[in-house]
Order: structure tokens, then sequence, then C-alpha cells
């Protein structure tokens, strides 16, 4: 159950990659993404571990030289790619150059704040590449289930966890929805097909604004 | 001028209790795993190794951890070793954090020469706390100060008695800039070559960065996770680009 709605999740995320684009998938929900690119779509994954032009690999094998993304899977490369130091890749995620990163969540709020590394009390295992991913790239997509665990909103008013970001999200997809951070708060775009939109807001914390041009979601 | 050394020991003798080493990797790979044995049999204590993460019980980072060897921990993501996680609650190893990039660029920075730079990561977060911030454009940026060590353990994939490095695949990581930034990096690599016998055009690392090389042995392939596709999913063709289609 869990997982087809992870998959639910990955799939309609996977519909805001755009042929051409440069995409970061952080690991999770996002690196899921790569298995639902829709047809006709050729994307070119950034790994920050030093790689552009990759993908899940389609066999093992012994002869394949060190490619790792920055989940540390062994991935294979793509005609096209390049690798280079970590330095260049974050250049690539602050410069500019990504057209698009899709980042998990633990929280986002009304103002597009994200949390996502860090729950107090718990280990912390540091940030990695959130922090970078989340302020440089030209689109930030936060894929995400909609509530925690005990059914507990995860889109907020304002976040109580320390924060990945300021400001940083664009678009939150769900397995409920898909909300839009836009300057007058959130905007509900599209609703899951089975679901009211009062059974989004109940289950959404922060106010929602609903899209005049509401869609259902199609995946 | 670079030094070839042939006993590991020797190349590593003047790391002393206490000493500041940076460790090159990128989770598993690119692992300099010859030094940080040699490290560990030297049993040098209080050392504060800067590496992007604290790998595994068996090679690399882990094995100076294992060995109580390590006071402090500068690194980017932890989270994948409980026994990293004991020793940190414990208060045995203390541990300081940076955004990934910014531990990249810190780096870069150190080896080039900077005394800092301006960067949007963090901003807002705790990663920024205490720090100095500036405002250009309407975007909001944190000031982040260089990174050196004493020492430098990286490894790569070729190199030349005059130092020269080439690195193989997402090996390179972080490894050609903890190359620049300490006061003496030492080098392991998997092919030892003669100057003259790696094209110049294709070095990653010119050896002034490197003071010792040295000829690794027993490269063993690690991989924390394996994620292979079954051939029959539904996997597309690999992405490709007609010339002049990217890039714009």
């Amino acid at each position: 159950m869990r997982d087809r709605k992870r998959h639910l999740i990955a799939r309609r995320a996977a519909q805001e990659i755009e042929d051409g684009f440069y995409v970061n998938l952080s690991p999770g929900i996002p690196a899921l993404v790569a298995n639902h690119l829709p047809d006709g779509v050729e994307a070119m994954l950034l790994s920050e571990s030093g790689v552009l032009g990759f993908r899940a690999r389609l066999r093992e094998s012994e002869n394949e030289p060190a490619v790792f993304n920055a989940a540390n899977e062994a991935v294979t490369i793509c005609p096209g790619a390049s690798f280079f130091s970590c330095a260049d890749a974050y250049a690539m995620i602050r410069g500019g150059h990504l057209d698009l990163c899709i980042l998990g969540g633990l929280e986002v709020d009304e103002a597009g704040n994200l949390a996502n590394w860090m729950i107090p009390g718990k280990m912390v295992k540091g940030m990695g590449g959130a922090m970078d991913l989340a302020s440089g790239a030209k689109r930030v997509v936060v894929a995400m289930e909609h509530t925690t665990r005990d059914r507990k909103p995860r889109i907020v008013r304002n976040c109580t966890l320390p924060l990945t970001g300021l400001s940083v999200v664009h678009r939150i997809i769900t397995e409920m929805a898909v909300i839009d951070v836009t300057p007058q708060g959130l905007l509900l775009r599209e609703v899951a097909s089975e679901l009211s939109v009062d059974e989004v807001c109940r289950a959404t914390e922060a106010s929602l604004r609903v899209d005049k041009d509401l869609k259902i979601i199609q995946v | 001028m670079t030094r070839v050394f042939h006993d590991i020991q020797q190349a590593i003798a003047d790391i002393e209790d206490g000493a500041s080493v940076m460790v090159g990797g990128f989770g598993l790979c690119g692992i300099p795993e010859n030094l940080t044995r040699a490290l560990r049999d030297r049993g040098t204590r209080n050392l504060t190794l800067i590496s992007n993460n604290v790998s595994t019980d068996n090679v690399g980072v882990g094995l100076l951890l294992r060995n109580s060897q390590v006071k402090k921990m500068v690194a980017t993501y932890v989270g994948e070793d409980p026994f990293f996680e004991k020793l940190v609650l414990n208060g045995q190893v203390q541990i300081e954090l940076s955004p990934q990039g910014t531990f990249a660029e810190r780096i870069r920075a150190g080896g080039a020469g900077l005394g800092g730079f301006y960067t949007p990561a963090g901003y807002g977060t705790i990663a920024a706390e205490n720090k100095e911030t500036r405002t250009w454009n309407g975007r909001h940026y944190v000031l982040e100060l260089p990174l050196r060590a004493q020492f430098a353990l990286v490894r790569a994939w070729k190199g030349d008695r005059a130092g020269n490095l080439i690195y193989r695949a997402t090996a390179r990581n972080l490894n050609p800039l903890m190359a620049t930034a300490a006061d003496v990096t030492i080098a392991e690599v998997e092919e030892l070559a003669e100057p003259g016998e790696l094209d110049p055009d294709s070095i990653h690392t010119p050896g002034i960065y490197v003071q010792r090389i040295l000829q690794g042995v027993r490269y063993e392939k690690y991989v924390e996770r394996k994620r292979v596709m079954p051939l029959n999913a539904g996997q597309k063709a690999p992405p490709h680009r007609q010339a002049g289609s990217a890039g714009d």
C-alpha cells in the first residue's frame, strides 16, 4: 500500500520533467521518478557524486567503471555523460544550471519553506546536498507523502522542524494533491481522482486556495 | 617535488597524534583504502578527519573510528553507520556538519588561497547560525570559510612519478579538491606510471599539489546499495541528445 502510494507520487512527479531538462533526484521517493519518465522525454540526471547522464543499471556487469550516484548506488552512464568533481557538481547546482530538483520532504509550509533533513531528538545524520539543491536549482519540487505515518499533516502553516531552505519550494506533489507555492500562499492545482477538495484540506494544516482550473491528477 | 614511496608507513610517518587529515571519497567510492589502512596500523590518535562520509567498518574512515583514533569529524552526511552514531551520542567523537556543496567549496577555497565565499546554501537554517550574511540582487548568502588540513589522503586511478593524477568516473569526487588543500598531500594510485606516460591534456590533478605518491594494492569493489533494473521493466532507452539540442 505504502509502496503503491510512493510510486503514484513518483509517476506524477515524473511529469514535471520536460524534454531536455537537467535534473537531480534525491534519494527516496524522488529517486523512483527515473523509472517513470514520460514517453519522448529525455532528461540528463545529475548526481552530486560527480556524474551527469546516468541511469539505473540494466544488468550486473563486472567490467563497469566505478560509477556511483549520490545514494551510493552503482549506476550506468548514458551516451553523452560526463564526470567531474563535487565542486563542479555544486557549481552546476548553485549556479542556476540545473532545471529541476525533486527533493523529499518532512514538512513544507505556506511560505515554501522546506524541512527535510533533521528531526530533533534523533541522531543528526547531516544535510548532505539538500541545502545546496534547495537553494540552487531553478525549480524545486517536493515529492512526499501527504501525511506522516500517524496521519499528521506534512503541509503546515509554519515548519516546526529545522529548515533545509527558506522559501525554496515551487511545487508539492503528494498522493493526494499537487500544490503550488505562490506569493499569495498555497494553491491547490490538482487532486487525486478518488478524493474531494475537502478531504485534501482536512489532511492539510496550511490553508489552501483552490485553483479555478482545478484538475484531477493524471497518472 | 613529488616523492615516490614504496613503504606506505614511511609515507605517513609524520602524521602525529592530533593531526588534521582530509580523506577523499564519496560514500565507498574513491576511498584511499591503502592509506587509511596504514593510518589504522600506525595507530595515530586524536585525529581531526575531514571526509564527506564516515564509510563503513572495513574500509576508509570507518577503520579509524573503530580503532578510537578520531577526535573530530568534519563531514556532510553520516547517516549510514550505527557505530558512528553511538560514538557521537556517547560524546566520544565531535562532529561538524556542512552542506555538501559548501563542504566541497570550502576545501576548494582552502586550496585556492581564498579567504572564504558567500553561498546561498543554508541561508535561514541552522547551518547559517552565527555566520555573516549578505544580500545581493535580492538573493541571500552566507559567508563560509575555507577548509585546510595538515595532510590529505587521496586516491587516483593513474598517477605518475611527477605526481600527476587521473581519476576514474565518480571516484574523482572530493579527491582533486582535497589534493589542493593540505600542507602534505599523499596520493595512492592503482597504476603508477613514468613521467610522460600520461597525456598532459588528461591530467585532473597536476603534480604540484602532490607531495608523496605510492602504488596501492588490494583494491576491492565496494557497493553500498545495488539497484539493478529488470531488463523487461519498461526501462527506456538511455537519454541521447542530438548535437545542438542541449546546453541552451
